[in-house]
């Protein structure tokens, strides 16, 4: 065997920083620095050359998806900036609907209403605090300020109502209330003072130490899946833009898929994780052995059922939102792996406190969970919005049931795709742009999701 | 002296010899498998035979109320005033009765035939006859009914057994409120995992279930319920699909069976090492804007794939962007036939994959790379270790180490990853017999099967032998994983 070269170098040891320090002389140190130069260089270059392969594409489709399909025709061009840049094809995927009259207006009249009533709580909330009783003149300014709130709240409710028809007052006076309830919670629930006694009075905003993490998100998604059903049920009926239509359909599914599955998700892994049972091996390995079989083996089983149900064609949403719940619990591997690493005698110094199991998965095991509770969330969210397959085998060529994906996946496919292609970018850029603005701000859990699920198995 | 020669052997010699070891254990480790599989039957035989003994025992010793409970269920528990549980046996055998005779009894009856009764046409009016598809699911659904009654029943003697002996030993049974306490308690398990297990059952274990049973039947375009009536085959179909010859898949088989299987290596190793080189980069001492690169590496991850995927496809397209520049600048006289020509189709494939898949294994990279302990690395530079030799002593064994499992289930997800396939070839150039694609995997295949060529038979068929390939691969990696957690333990 070769002998090991030793390097020249001195090694001097630092006792203040208490770190070991190379030293050599200085020619080898200047061309080691030099060395080190030219490494950072290569990596800054294909690192640049890697981020530009990684944009283009993206960038290409934002550009393409101004290029209007009435003024230069065909999909496939061989330019890539658009000779005007043009809102068109945006306007196509809103054609047909009255969405922005109603949206706009109702989403400014909820957004009036949630305001003012933020005001009102936080107000109403100093005022009735007793822990915060301030000077009469301070009550007296609260008064009025308060007053002037609900004055706001009125005046824009009227201006608001005075765009519509009056047989569409009613729907519009509901449509406003509903926004209302879901804007002004997740506003007040941003922005509120946590302590305020008023908050804590009111059911779903109990936001005391431990469960804060686990309710405040299963309200705001509660909020959010109750806009969906807004959009869903209410404004689009109203509207003939089939685009927006499927991206409502998704948007409900995304959102009742995210709580449901996370539910269930929790639910199974925290029971595989930490309670011990008869048949605990038994599921697991069962799990394992089913997970082998590809998922589309399954389809027109799956069909079937949903078919005898009701729960298919223009029932896709619900339907969809069954499929990717009910087989969910197969997927617990990350988060079993996350709650094997919290310590065990937390819970045991809980029961030994007379907690029952129940209260220690609620109280003690939920909010050290967090981070994996927003990683399955977002995880679940985003699934169905990639979904194709299932999506539209189980809407079956009807356009009431499809989702994003089936949709724009048609429009790029079919034989009048060179004329869609463009439509296509414009409906990818308005998907893609949420997701993506979504999964970079909790991009955080997902990592740590992702990480513990690849080390662990 | 074993481990010294072993030491003393060159890099290569080393490797052959671990690799023949490997081979040399494999059918030892298999065997112990195949050992352990029968002692668990064996085990499973017994716990069955000693259920079964336990039966007579219990009614030979049991009071009226037990008895009684053999042919009534529940009746046991309300007649010992445990009203909350003995009512919820009596209604699930009600259920179970009324189900069997209004419904299952004639499913299951017709299940040795799949009907026999066919359509016909008595002028313009259709007469329908026999439903194969209703008769086969339902009939496994009744079986499966039936299997869960069991369960029940026996359950419900053993409780009366253990009730008898409380009662007996002068003991006080437990109340309504006391069982449904312990639901959120020491039985919490059932409560969280109540209503998963009847999803699974439902969505996945029955129609699985239901699929493997339709691989036997001839289940097709030509017999398709309710105009026509299908029936069993046997292994008819695993011929077609297997053997050779004019009328079967067998060579397609081969050919795409291939494919998925050099697909899915060169999607998870190609992706592992130039995700791990990426991140190694990214985090080396002195690189600047770390947050950057990585977030904007992850984009590929958080735009949904159908948009990212289909886009790019259309930009590989003989008239897309890519191809028009190229012959734009003259670099090219014709475009260059990214999915019209099966081996530019399937370089293209892998090429895009690594623009998905190398942000995964970037990030997951990262988090290890973080935990590796930086005094190994300090201690092999003092030894005078470069670059590269740190790496493949240090960073590489350790990566491997522990992203072993994470290798196995990429592998698996990749030989079933339909939606990179799906969205950039859909499985095209054609031309293989059966309707497949050059770039089809085994279960886009399967989709096309299903969906387009309504030719379930062979779908659910080849949906076998995907399970069966990786059950394979799965049992094999299984079996070497402690051989390679005993090698490259370093610590």
């Amino acid at each position: 065997m070769a002998e090991r070269k030793i390097p020249e170098v001195d090694i001097i040891v630092d006792e203040k920083a208490g770190v070991i320090k190379e030293v050599g002389p200085q020619r080898k140190l200047r061309s080691k620095k030099g060395h080190e130069r030219r490494t950072n260089g290569a990596i800054y270059t294909v690192l640049t050359v890697m981020s530009i392969v990684w944009l283009v594409p993206f960038v290409f489709l934002v550009l393409q998806s101004f290029r209007s399909y009435k003024l230069e025709k065909g999909g496939m061009v061989d330019y890539l900036l658009p000779k005007t840049f043009s809102l068109d094809n945006y306007a196509f995927l809103f054609e047909g609907s009255n969405f922005f009259h109603w949206c706009g207006r109702a989403i400014l009249v909820g957004l009036a209403c949630a305001a003012a009533t933020v005001a009102l709580v936080c107000l109403a909330g100093k005022l009735f605090d007793r822990q915060d009783r301030g000077a009469r003149p301070a009550r007296v300014g609260i008064l009025g300020a308060c007053l002037a709130a609900g004055y706001a709240l009125l005046v824009a409710l009227t201006a608001a109502l005075q765009g519509f028809a009056p047989a569409e007052r009613p729907v519009a006076v509901l449509v406003c209330l509903m926004l209302f309830l879901a804007i002004g919670a997740i506003i007040a629930r941003v922005y509120l003072k946590q302590d305020s006694k008023l908050l804590r009075s009111i059911p779903g905003y109990v936001v005391e130490d431990r469960h804060e993490g686990a309710k405040k998100l299963a309200a705001m998604f509660a909020e959010f899946a109750l806009l969906a059903i807004i959009l869903q049920y209410i404004l689009i009926p109203m509207t003939k833009s089939q685009y927006l239509l499927w991206y409502t359909n998704t948007l409900t599914i995304a959102l009742f898929t995210a709580v449901l599955q996370t539910a269930i998700v929790l639910s199974v892994s925290y029971a595989l994780s930490r309670l011990r049972f008869r048949g605990r091996k038994l599921i697991m390995n069962a799990v394992l052995v089913l997970g082998l079989f590809p998922g589309f083996l399954t389809m027109i089983t799956l069909y079937f059922l949903l078919k005898q149900m009701g729960l298919t064609q223009s029932g896709a949403v619900p339907g969809l939102i069954l499929i990717y719940c009910a087989s969910s619990g197969m997927g617990y591997y990350i988060s079993k792996g996350f709650f094997d690493t919290i310590p065990k005698s937390l819970d045991e110094s809980a029961r030994i406190d007379g907690a029952t199991r129940f209260q220690v998965f609620m109280k003690i095991i939920m909010p050290l969970a967090k981070p994996i509770v927003i990683y399955t969330i977002l995880m679940a969210f985003m699934a169905p919005w990639g979904d194709y397959v299932f999506a539209s085998y189980v809407a079956f060529g009807d356009q009431q049931g499809y989702n994003v994906a089936v949709g724009l996946y048609n429009w790029v496919n079919t034989n009048d795709f060179q004329n869609y292609f463009t439509r296509f970018c414009a409906g990818g850029v308005l998907v893609a742009l949420p997701i993506t603005a979504l999964f970079l701000a909790l991009q955080k859990y997902y990592v740590e999701g992702v990480t513990g699920g690849a080390v662990k198995g | 002296m074993v481990d010294l020669d072993y030491l003393k052997m060159s890099r290569p010699r080393k490797l052959l010899h671990d690799l023949a070891g490997f081979f040399a254990r494999l059918p030892g480790r298999l065997g112990n498998g195949l050992k352990g599989l029968a002692l668990a039957v064996g085990r499973c035989l017994k716990g069955l035979g000693l259920s079964i003994a336990d039966l007579f025992t219990t009614f030979r010793d049991g009071d009226w109320k037990t008895r009684l409970s053999y042919l009534v269920m529940g009746s046991g528990s309300m007649a010992r005033g445990q009203w909350g549980r003995g009512l919820l046996f009596f209604l699930f055998q009600t259920v179970f009765n009324l189900y069997m005779v209004n419904f299952g009894m004639a499913y299951l009856g017709k299940l040795n035939t799949l009907g026999v009764v066919e359509t016909y046409k008595e002028g313009r009016k259709t007469v329908y006859g026999d439903n194969s598809f209703l008769i086969l699911l339902y009939g496994v659904l009744t079986l499966f009914f039936i299997a869960a009654f069991i369960y029940t029943w026996r359950v419900n003697i053993r409780q009366n057994k253990v009730s008898q002996q409380i009662l007996a030993s002068g003991g006080k049974l437990k109340g309504t409120k006391d069982n449904l306490q312990s639901l959120v308690d020491s039985q919490f398990h059932k409560t969280l995992l109540a209503l998963p297990t009847l999803g699974v059952f439902v969505f996945t274990i029955l129609p699985i279930f239901f699929m493997i049973l339709v691989a036997f039947t001839n289940f097709d375009y030509n017999h398709q319920p309710p105009a026509k009536l299908f029936t069993w085959v046997g292994f008819e179909n695993f011929r077609t699909l297997l053997s050779s010859g004019s009328a079967s898949y067998g060579d397609t088989f081969r050919q795409v069976l291939f494919w998925t299987l050099v697909w899915a290596f060169f999607a998870t190793f190609l992706n592992y090492f130039l995700g791990m080189f990426v991140a190694i980069m990214i985090n080396k001492k002195g690189i600047r804007l770390k947050k950057m690169w990585r977030t904007i590496l992850v984009m590929t991850i958080a735009i949904p794939q159908f948009v990212s995927l289909l886009y790019v496809s259309k930009m590989f397209a003989a008239d897309g962007l890519i191809n028009t520049y190229l012959m734009k600048w003259h670099w090219i006289a014709q475009p260059i036939p990214f999915w019209t020509d099966p081996g530019w189709a399937r370089f293209t494939i892998i090429l895009i994959n690594i623009w998905i898949g190398i942000p995964y294994l970037m990030l997951i990279a990262t988090g290890i790379l973080m935990n590796i302990p930086a005094d190994l690395y300090e201690s092999a530079r003092i030894d005078g270790a470069n670059a590269l030799q740190m790496y493949g002593k240090i960073t590489l064994p350790y990566m491997l180490f522990v992203t072993g499992p994470y290798l196995l289930t990429s592998f698996t997800g990749n030989i079933n990853n339909f939606n990179v396939i799906f969205l950039l070839s859909q499985g095209k150039p054609m031309g293989l017999a059966g309707n497949a694609g050059h770039t089809d995997l085994l279960i886009t295949w399967l989709y096309r099967m299903t969906v387009t060529d309504t030719n379930y038979k062979i779908a659910a068929v080849i949906g076998i032998m995907v399970f069966v390939v990786l059950a394979v691969i799965n049992l094999v990696v299984y079996n070497l994983i402690p051989s390679v957690k005993n090698e490259e333990d370093f610590q």
